[in-house]
């Protein structure tokens, strides 16, 4: 007889979507920093959001309270995560829709492009998708010959200006609209050549393009970012409509859902909807919620199909400290606080999930041996959890990821030393005479070695002072 | 009162003006310091770093120290942040319940200098005397992690002589974030660039923060563009007086390129 060791859970696999960077987080900041454009359209954008946001959340009493809900109805979600995916399973498919389940991106990639191939369509209209994007989806597709067109104003202009989304929600936001212009004119076709930077030009040129594109393709794909489990009803949240055209127009709808989006009941929708638009676009209600159960005769796709996405999300969920990372509603909230972000961008974390949250998500997904960076990209200043509309402790998480990360050699062997001389009072104390000793040895014009020249390089060290704290304390 | 002084290793080290004043205030008011000597660090820098299990003979040692005591007070959000959120998590994940409750002990009763000074003594206005143009940076785990609030400003606006000037942007990180300066040097030099842009914009000569490490950090970055506004922690500026005991003179910063 032969035995399966159902050990840990997979990861993501490598080779395979935007989880991976190709290099270190330091390495790409310090490209990322060198932008001055860069620099300034962040700095703006981020500043804006946080105004707005904050305004509409001081307006709301219970907010505590609403974050302590979400919370809760996350963590009971991934309590009892098996029985409500099988629950909603049920529920899709006996309101005539078809769910596949796929266990890594290459699954849910294959699923999805036999599905259209079926179709005969080679073009599918995609609505803006965080889980289509972490499994490659379109290169997947383009590789079998199907043209997928964002339709998603911002990442719209990302595909078309052949560039990576920088943030969850507003994938565009290291761009001004004068390069939006220049993206526009130099890819999008038909564009009136006298097109201006003015925002309402800007949209109007995107809209000529994309309604004549929602009008002609039979197949759409989207993400979700609910599933009701008690009606197998799923939920798109937009600003913009577009999503809506997708949702609607076509013949066939493919919806690919990161597992952990499921929550048992409609009422649970009340708080999610009422924290989403406030955390991320600062709104007091969204403009364009969609929700769809199965299919309707007559009415909208007649062909429905779920694809849902594990992807690492079993290993995520293995953690028990690591796992509130997919309490996750994607509101970017976390992103616009962050200072770190603020200055490097989200192309710098090297995975569709960017800033804070990306920094805990994307190692959990991948291992922390594919992203052993991220979990250091934050000064752990806690902006982040403060601002999490459903109370994931980024800050607790990084600090549980940089204890799994592999770690430098020399660190190491620096860390272990400096544990034990605190240990021994009387070698810290002569640890503590040696660092004086730098006042003879390191004088001026001298900078610290490596790794250590990071703070000397842009800023002086104090002089060690000539008796401790300890020694003062003593004499007295 | 019978209050032990946690110091905290960079303080005792690199900083430890800010440890006497934190004594001489203390004392001036009328308590009883003591330093309890087996004191060392209190294991963050470990911590935060990714080494947990080597923190934890920190933790013991920590708690070991200052359990005797009914009142403790560091000059520090951060390490007081450490000891109040890190020090039973590191020990219950070190499979030590025991020591974990007793740092939870040990927590409940350390407090940061503000703290200690508005919620446990009751004084905000401690009879300082300072005339400077001061700015205040209220340091992350100040106030995040500690929630120490308006404490340190309400200490500061009872300081005769002091022109305290409301820093832009103040609830932004510094960049310092321990290991974060070093592993991650350009992100944080680009957050202090920021930082010092907004205390240069205040006109005031000093920048004063609860915590000798942020201090550390932008210090240093204004001593190298030779600004001439200088960091003192808070401590310093509550126990200057009339009769003197302001902020000691130290040699300027070590020009190190």
């Amino acid at each position: 007889m032969t035995r399966t060791f159902l050990g840990m859970p997979a990861t993501a696999p490598q080779g395979v979507g935007q989880l991976r960077g190709e290099q270190s987080f330091p390495a790409a900041a310090r490209q990322a920093l060198a932008d001055a454009q860069l620099r300034r359209n962040l700095g703006h954008a981020t500043a804006t959001i946080r105004a707005k946001s904050g305004a509409v959340i001081a307006e709301a009493p219970d907010w505590e309270e609403l974050r302590a809900a979400g919370a809760a109805i996350k963590t009971d979600v991934l309590a009892r995560l098996p029985e409500l995916l099988e629950q909603l399973e049920a529920r899709v498919t006996a309101a005539g829709g078809v769910v596949h389940w796929a266990a890594d991106a290459n699954e849910a990639n294959r699923i999805v492009t036999d599905l259209v191939r079926a179709t005969g369509s080679d073009r599918v209209i995609k609505v803006k998708s965080m889980a289509t994007q972490e499994i490659g989806l379109n290169e997947a597709l383009d590789a079998a010959g199907i043209i997928a067109v964002e339709t998603d104003l911002a990442e719209l202009i990302v595909q078309l200006g052949d560039d990576r989304p920088s943030h969850i929600l507003v994938p565009a936001i290291h761009r001004n609209r004068a390069e939006i212009r220049e993206i526009f004119l130099r890819a999008m076709p038909d564009v009136d050549p006298a097109l201006t930077d003015e925002p309402a030009a800007l949209a109007a040129a995107a809209r000529r393009f994309l309604r004549q594109t929602f009008l002609t393709t039979p197949v759409a794909v989207s993400g979700a970012n609910f599933a009701v489990a008690e009606t197998g009803t799923l939920a798109v949240v937009e600003s913009e409509g577009n999503g809506r055209m997708c949702l609607t127009l076509p013949e066939t709808l493919i919806t690919v859902m990161g597992v952990e989006k499921v929550v048992p009941t409609w009422r649970d929708l009340e708080v999610f909807l009422q924290l989403l638009p406030r955390a991320s676009t600062g709104e007091r209600m969204n403009p364009y919620t969609s929700m769809w159960t199965g299919v309707t005769p007559g009415d909208g796709p007649q062909a429905f199909h779920l694809v849902l996405l594990d992807n690492g999300r079993s290993a995520v969920l293995a953690d028990e400290v690591g796992r509130q990372a997919l309490h996750c509603i994607r509101c970017s909230a976390c992103l616009n606080v962050c200072p770190v972000y603020e200055r490097v961008g989200g192309h710098a974390y090297g995975s569709v999930y960017p800033g804070p949250i990306g920094a805990v998500l994307s190692p959990q997904l991948t291992g922390v041996a594919d992203n052993a960076s991220l979990p250091y990209a934050s000064s752990l200043c806690g902006a982040c959890y403060d601002a999490c509309p459903v109370k994931i402790n980024i800050p607790e998480l990084l600090v549980h990821l940089r204890d799994q990360a592999p770690h430098p050699r020399a660190e190491s062997a620096a860390m272990a030393a400096a544990a034990y001389t605190m240990d021994h009072p009387a070698l810290y104390a002569a640890a503590q005479r040696a660092t004086r000793l730098s006042r003879w040895a390191g004088r001026r014009g001298r900078g610290l070695p490596p790794p250590l020249s990071g703070w000397t390089a842009g800023r002086d060290l104090p002089e060690p002072p000539a008796e401790t704290f300890r020694e003062w304390w003593a004499k007295r | 009162m019978r209050i032990a002084l946690f110091v905290t290793c960079l303080a005792d080290t690199m900083f430890p003006e800010a440890a006497k004043a934190t004594v001489r205030l203390l004392e001036r008011l009328g308590h009883e310091v003591v330093f309890p000597e087996g004191q060392t660090c209190c294991g963050q820098m470990h911590v935060n770093t990714g080494y947990q299990a080597q923190a934890m003979p920190l933790v013991r040692r920590h708690v070991r120290t200052f359990d005797p005591y009914d009142v403790i007070v560091a000059p520090s959000g951060s390490c007081v942040g450490s000891v109040r959120h890190q020090h039973a998590l590191v020990a219950r994940r070190g499979g030590d319940e025991r020591l974990a409750s007793r740092a939870e002990s040990v927590a409940g009763r350390t407090y940061e200098l503000s703290e200690l000074l508005v919620d446990v003594l009751g004084v905000t206005d401690v009879g300082a005397y300072f005339p400077h143009r001061v700015t205040y940076h209220p340091t992350c785990h100040s106030l995040r992690m500690l929630r120490v609030g308006d404490r340190p400003l309400r200490l500061l606006r009872e300081v005769r002589g002091l022109d305290l000037v409301q820093l832009p942007a103040a609830e932004q990180c510094c960049g310092f974030g321990g290991t974060f300066a070093v592993k991650n040097a350009d992100t944080s030099t680009a957050m202090l660039a920021d930082k010092m842009r907004h205390v240069l914009a205040t006109g005031a000569d000093v920048c004063a923060a609860g915590d000798v490490s942020c201090l550390m950090h932008i210090g240093g970055g204004l001593s190298r563009l030779r600004t001439g506004v200088r960091t003192v922690h808070l401590a310093e500026i509550l126990a200057a007086t009339e009769a003197g005991g302001g902020p000691e003179r130290r040699d300027e910063l070590v020009v190190r390129t």
